[in-house]
């Protein structure tokens, strides 16, 4: 047992995951490991089922089957303790637009219980490191997308987690945005040793920063490996190669939900109003 | 407990800082006072009831209070569409203690709207009878105001959009409302009319409101608490409930 432990210390273990909303599987008999430390890329076409399995681990959504330990707790049984260990990015926008960016911090390290007598510091420390410490004054509804999602991150990483998820960070930012984003991710990897489960849809990305790959397709994992490995196993120049190769060409659809079609309502109608 | 602190301060942070919200949710109570007050006013005096405007008061400040705390619970739905939930629901924090935090909160702005109103129509000729029972008079209004917060809660728990909100205010605000003796007096109504203001927890929150306000009740204090108490209780573990199995 203690040998078992020492030669694959994995802080996230997932079995026989799956998921199914009435009688479709968005995630489907998925199995997959990822290491203390490491920086871990879940890849896969719109609607693979990557942010499905993100929000079973989170404890937003409970599976239909399967078993998953993060840092050694059930998110469908014991969601206290998973919930301490680990910090999330959203793919939509989760802060609280009518609040400035110190309250949003600051509304986050009460729920977390970050001491008192470290709360401030602590959270100066943060928005520091995103570059938004100038700007903490502010209502979020005045920031630019990059600048949201620089927050999202500190808040993420505000009570110190184990695991931080990042399901696609850099989705609709500048390419100077996602250079920084992505020297933070790695930095915080390389410093403070957190690991990074994250999804994102630009291969080149995941080739940059990711220690190991798992490429997700229909619900199921089709291949598993550092980018090296996928590379080499297809004879692809580039992983977006290695990429095509085991999900093919076909575009996928992905089916509107009420909700998407409410927040395009009310997009359209915040622009009508002007703001 | 800190965590329903921050949840408190969070809605009337966000409340005061939307003042075209202040201003909105303040005209319709206001257009209600005024029209029906001085419209209605003749007739009910010379039905040898008294002033109008003194009856109407109370039942406009519990209006008041219905509207804005069901519109907190329903606002779940809101910040299930700005993904601001997610936040809340992924934090190592009791569901009971969200809800409790938001429900207070909702509360607290129900509180201040309803006494917005109640300035107001102090200038409309409103007298109150026993300044003492003013005490008295803001618990009836936290106990409503935590009722009907529960209640939204509970229904936005359920709902994935805004879809159903029409529906929700046309066939259970409106009928609240207007069937709960805001407007006219309980005594001598017909038999259904009776039942149904009888089951409607309003008619016991605006009841207690006119005792305190101008010391005349249909129930009684302390029928008119029992009720908004035990079931402003059994809809906040039901809201609880049913918040707690949400997921996004």
């Amino acid at each position: 047992m203690n040998e078992a432990y020492s030669k694959n210390d994995n802080i996230i273990q997932v079995r026989n995951l799956t998921k199914k909303f009435k009688d479709f599987a968005a995630v489907d008999d998925v199995s997959f490991d990822v290491q203390r430390g490491e920086i871990f890329a879940f890849l896969g076409p719109n609607g693979a089922g990557k942010t499905t399995t993100i929000k079973m681990l989170t404890t937003l959504l409970n599976p239909t089957s399967g078993e998953m330990l993060l840092d050694g707790f059930d998110p469908a049984r014991e969601q206290h303790d998973v919930r301490r260990s680990f910090g999330i990015v959203f793919q939509d926008a989760s802060l609280d637009d009518e609040l400035t960016a110190y309250e949003n911090m600051y509304f986050h390290a009460v729920i977390y219980k970050i001491p008192k007598a470290t709360r401030k510091a602590r959270i100066e420390e943060m928005l520091k490191f995103v570059q938004l410490w100038e700007r903490r004054g502010d209502q979020v509804k005045f920031f630019s997308g990059g600048m949201k999602r620089r927050l999202e991150i500190a808040r993420g990483l505000l009570h110190l987690p184990k695991i931080l998820f990042l399901d696609e960070p850099t989705l609709g930012l500048d390419p100077q945005t996602r250079n920084l984003i992505w020297e933070h991710i790695k930095d915080l990897n390389k410093h403070e040793r957190i690991t990074v489960f994250l999804t994102t849809h630009i291969m080149e990305e995941a080739d940059r920063v990711a220690d190991k790959v798992a490429i997700i397709d229909h619900g199921r994992i089709v291949a598993q490996g550092t980018p090296r490995e996928l590379k080499d196993r297809t004879g692809s120049a580039t992983l977006e190669e290695a990429f095509l190769v085991y999900t093919g060409k076909t575009i996928r659809e992905e089916e509107a939900t009420g909700l998407d079609n409410m927040r395009m309502a009310s997009k359209m109608w915040t622009r009508r109003a002007g703001r | 407990m800190s965590a329903v602190y921050i949840l408190w301060l969070r809605q009337l942070k966000r409340y005061f800082r939307s003042k075209s919200r202040i201003v909105g949710a303040l005209g319709q109570p206001l257009l209600f006072l005024f029209a029906l007050g001085f419209g209605f006013g003749p007739i009910y005096q010379q039905a040898g009831q008294g002033d109008y405007i003194q009856f109407l008061v109370p039942g406009i400040m519990a209006m008041t209070i219905l509207f804005t705390s069901m519109f907190t619970g329903i606002e779940i739905i809101w910040d299930r569409q700005f993904g601001f939930l997610k936040e809340t629901l992924v934090a190592p924090v009791s569901r009971y203690h969200i809800m409790l935090g938001r429900s207070l909160g909702g509360a607290t702005i129900a509180i201040f709207q309803g006494l917005v109103v109640f300035s107001i129509s102090l200038f409309a000729g409103f007298k109150v009878e026993n300044w003492l029972m003013a005490p008295v008079a803001i618990v009836f209004m936290f106990l409503t105001a935590m009722l009907f917060t529960a209640l939204g809660t509970a229904i936005a728990s359920l709902l994935e959009d805004m879809q159903g909100f029409q529906l929700i205010m046309n066939f259970l605000i409106m009928p609240t409302f207007f069937l709960s003796g805001a407007l006219f007096p309980l005594d001598g109504l017909p038999g259904v009319l009776t039942y149904i203001t009888m089951f409607n927890p309003l008619s016991y929150g605006v009841d207690a409101l006119r005792g305190a306000l101008i010391g005349a009740t249909h129930f009684g204090f302390l029928v008119d608490f029992a009720v908004l108490g035990i079931s402003g209780t059994i809809l906040l573990f039901i809201g609880g409930y049913l918040f707690s199995k949400v997921q996004v």
